[in-house]
């Protein structure tokens, strides 16, 4: 419960922490310190898979690729317009938002009765993290991810390749391919030259 | 630390407000790159919803989700990243206003 608070706070601060960051830079620090603070909720939620990977795929892929990003489109120029942002502008319909928001989750949160069942259909709950049958371990995870939903971890396989072709054609640089074609023009020149040469001695 | 005395409802409000951070960070900001990380809020948001209610139902169907979640999640940053710097190679001052190509 303690764990939960602190965990909390952290996460709220480090959220609005970055989306109020006046650099790019100091939002990254803000969203690493998010996802280091989910990671260690994911902790106390018993998905100790979850946690790992939050570190290695969001901190360490994720993150990374916005450092890059930010680090290739600021070198020497303001890339960017630092213009006064639109909050004048959507002040009021913002406010309404939030209220009905607000409203909205007391109406459900003070409905909610989440009764946990006490049956564990995924894995009992005791025993040491981490071996098998135990709720959350890698084994179990893994079990279900190559059995049970097999079809949607293929479809993410489908997703990424899709994913990174789209991101070679939009952002990748066409020059090397325009050389090796004008390359291969030039070296067929060669070749055809030579051959002429060589019938006509 | 027993996390079972922390009731659904806690991680619930807990979610909605991350993510309204994110929603308010999406609508606010006006730099392409603070609004792709207000995006990932949003995915972090419903993620940790569906560890939260994976762990009151002892169920690890959310857990699988999370993880496909966080694989959609990857594709969309270098999507998203390489839209940002397509768009920084033809127009030297990025305002999101001023992209609107698509507008009809």
């Amino acid at each position: 419960m303690i764990a939960f608070w602190v965990l909390a706070v952290i996460l709220l601060a480090s959220a609005i922490w970055c989306v109020t960051a006046s650099k790019p830079v100091y939002s990254v620090v803000a969203l690493l310190l998010h996802f280091a603070a989910l990671a260690a909720t994911y902790l106390t939620l018993n998905a100790e898979f979850l946690a790992v990977i939050q570190i290695i795929v969001y901190s360490g892929a994720i993150l990374i690729l916005f450092l890059f990003v930010i680090a290739l489109l600021s070198s020497g120029v303001a890339p960017f317009s630092v213009g006064p942002n639109r909050l004048p502008k959507i002040a009021y319909p913002a406010i309404a938002l939030v209220l009905i928001a607000v409203g909205f989750l007391t109406w459900v949160l003070g409905r909610a009765s989440v009764a946990a069942p006490a049956a564990s259909p995924g894995g009992s709950p005791v025993g040491p993290a981490g071996t098998a049958g135990v709720f959350g371990s890698v084994s179990d995870f893994g079990t279900a991810l190559f059995t049970t939903y097999l079809l949607p971890f293929e479809m993410t396989a489908l997703i990424l390749m899709v994913a990174v072709i789209g991101v070679v054609l939009l952002a990748g640089d066409q020059t090397p391919y325009i050389a090796t074609k004008k390359r291969a023009e030039d070296v067929r020149r060669e070749m055809r030259e030579a051959i002429l040469r060589e019938g006509g001695q | 630390m027993n996390p079972m005395t922390v009731p659904v409802a806690n991680y619930i409000a807990l979610s909605a407000v991350i993510f309204f951070i994110g929603v308010a960070g999406v609508v606010v900001r006006r730099n392409p790159l603070i609004m792709l990380m207000s995006i990932e809020l949003m995915f972090n948001a419903a993620n940790l919803l569906f560890a939260a209610f994976a762990r009151a139902w002892w169920h690890n169907a959310g857990h699988i989700f999370v993880f496909l979640v966080i694989t959609v999640a990857a594709a969309e940053a270098a999507i998203g990243l390489a839209i940002v710097v397509t768009v920084f190679r033809s127009a030297k001052n990025v305002d999101v206003d001023d992209v609107a190509l698509m507008k009809g």
